[in-house]
């Protein structure tokens, strides 16, 4: 059975000038130990379809599915206070601003305290020794003085440790990671997504990776999802993707990559993929 | 082939001073730099946050000052604390800023934020401003319709295209790109390297690329300069550096750089399947 199942997923937005679909009917599976990429450029709806998994997205969004369940369960039917119980303990998330993503007002052992405190209810003495032990997990060295520090006394990379330290708190059973080292430097990038693939085979968790980065697919993912405005253009396994791509707007993303230049122009994806979908709203 | 830019063991301290709890701090942010740039070429300096590439940006863009060394612009000795920051200087080096967002005032038309550096710098009267800015929007891919409009109305590519018509208006030699396609989507960095590639071809322009993305770098620099904690680490022709690296930081910047090609992600899977 999947972990995660997603069966026509539509977002809309109410706007001043009429609803504006963000995801479009937009269908994948997750299923347990495994790792699938969403890529997408910005405005793709990657993050959208996420955040609607999680139902963190504002009154101002309409989401409607066929089917959106973890583990069986129907998220969409459940009531706010069960699903509260799900997110954060089975699925949890990590973002893209790991300074931003936590509170500068409280110690960052605070913050994973307060995750074990409500999720698991342990007393205080067990709630320390449990974040001592997941800091030394995500490699934050000195983890007894660490847990005293606040966010800013630490670097980016550091805060993005912590974050996965607090996502992974609860053993969940999904991991969502958007954009998880956008903001990093290459060589902790690279720490940060070796760190996230030693805990997902440790724990068997499944990992959605949203990224825009082909680099960063290539390096993690089992299986992609290539979305563009919404829609899903692609799905396959990670090799037949980079090796024979089926969807020409992956052929023109692909193309675009400076690595794979050939000459002395970039192709661009106007050039290489004629938005179909544009298309038919000059014709209407 | 002239050297438009040359540094000579370029030092940049912060002076940090000390209060009642706290001891003064002096941060060593460049350690002596060197290099030098040929007309209509690009040097791409590379490393990560906190190495000084930054700070070097500052200083070739005459915003600050080096504690010692030389910066040698054209063949003439600049040094902005001695007042040699005249008009001229000031119009022979733009800079380009990472985040377009964040770099075009809100509360100014383009067409404003364009004719700007022609007012403070120059004394184009205003007729010809319009027609200079007109002509400068075309070309970087924008329209004259363009001109009345806010920055809010533009995509990210099209406000660093805006932002790179800007730093071109007064015909500069030197343009310091500091991270300009870092902010932006894959499709639209292509675009943008390809307008700065024609640009360069254009006007002969020398390009000093800060830059943290290895395959952008290969893509676009004739020279790489690798910084690590203030010091040019690895400095050479675009070739010879990634094809021999010498130091080890730089060995692992480009281990690091996550790979895009089938047979990586072969070693990859089959590493997995063994595990």
């Amino acid at each position: 059975m999947a972990l995660l199942e997603i069966e026509n997923l539509v977002v809309e937005f109410q706007t001043a000038t009429g609803p504006f679909r963000a995801v479009d009917g937009v269908s994948m599976k997750v299923h347990e130990k495994e790792v699938l990429a969403i890529v997408g450029e910005s405005g793709s709806g990657k993050s959208v379809s996420m955040l609607a998994a999680m139902g963190l997205l504002p009154w101002t969004a309409k989401v409607t599915a066929d089917k959106l369940t973890f583990n069986g369960r129907d998220l969409l039917g459940m009531a706010p206070a069960e699903r509260k119980k799900i997110i954060g303990k089975d699925i949890s998330m990590i973002f893209q601003e790991p300074v931003a993503s936590l509170n500068p007002c409280f110690t960052v052992g605070f913050q994973i305290e307060e995750v074990l405190r409500i999720h698991l209810g342990l007393d205080k003495a067990q709630r320390r020794k449990r974040a001592i032990e997941l800091f030394e997990a995500v490699g934050i060295p000195d983890p007894g003085e660490r847990l005293g520090h606040y966010p800013h006394q630490m670097s980016g990379g550091q805060c993005q440790r912590v974050m996965i330290a607090i996502a992974i708190a609860c053993n969940p059973k999904l991991l969502i990671a958007d954009e998880p080292t956008t903001a990093l430097d290459v060589t902790i990038q690279k720490q940060i997504l070796d760190l996230l693939m030693r805990l997902q085979a440790e724990h068997g968790m499944g990992l959605i990776m949203i990224t825009h980065n082909m680099g960063v697919v290539a390096e993690t993912a089992d299986r992609v999802v290539v979305q563009y405005k919404g829609r899903k253009m692609e799905e396959a396994d990670v090799l037949s993707l980079f090796e024979s791509p089926k969807s020409n707007y992956t052929r023109a993303l692909l193309a675009a990559l400076p690595d794979n230049a050939t000459g002395d122009r970039l192709p661009t994806i106007s050039e290489l993929f004629v938005d179909e979908q544009s298309l038919q709203g000059a014709a209407r | 082939m002239t050297v438009v830019l040359e540094a000579r063991n370029l030092v940049r301290d912060y002076h940090i001073p000390g209060g009642l709890m706290k001891k003064a701090k002096t941060v060593h942010a460049l350690k002596g730099v060197s290099f030098s740039v040929e007309e209509g070429k690009t040097l791409a300096i590379v490393g990560e946050s906190g190495c000084g590439k930054s700070t070097l940006g500052r200083i070739l863009t005459l915003i600050d000052p080096a504690t010692s060394g030389d910066l040698l612009i054209d063949g003439n000795k600049v040094d902005i604390t001695k007042g040699d920051l005249t008009p001229e200087m000031r119009r022979k080096v733009q800079i380009v800023f990472q985040n377009p967002y964040g770099s075009l005032n809100p509360r100014q038309k383009i067409g404003d934020i364009l004719t700007e550096p022609l007012i403070i710098n120059t004394k184009t009267p205003a007729d010809e401003r319009r027609e200079r800015a007109m002509a400068m929007l075309k070309k970087v891919g924008l329209d004259e319709k363009h001109y009345n409009r806010y920055p809010h109305m533009f995509s990210g590519g099209q406000r660093q295209r805006i932002a790179i018509a800007r730093a071109l208006m007064l015909n500069p030699k030197l343009l310091v790109l500091d991270e300009p396609v870092s902010a932006l989507d894959l499709s639209v960095q292509a675009q943008v390297l390809n307008l700065l590639a024609d640009l360069q071809d254009e006007f002969q322009l020398t390009y000093v690329f800060i830059s943290h993305d290895l395959s952008v770098v290969r893509y676009i620099a004739d020279e790489v300069m690798v910084m690590y904690f203030g010091e040019a680490v690895e400095y050479g022709s675009r070739d010879e550096v990634f094809a021999d690296p010498k130091h080890s930081y730089t060995k692992t910047l480009f281990a690091a750089t996550p790979r895009a090609d089938v047979a990586s992600i072969k070693a990859r899977l089959a590493k997995k399947q063994a595990a």
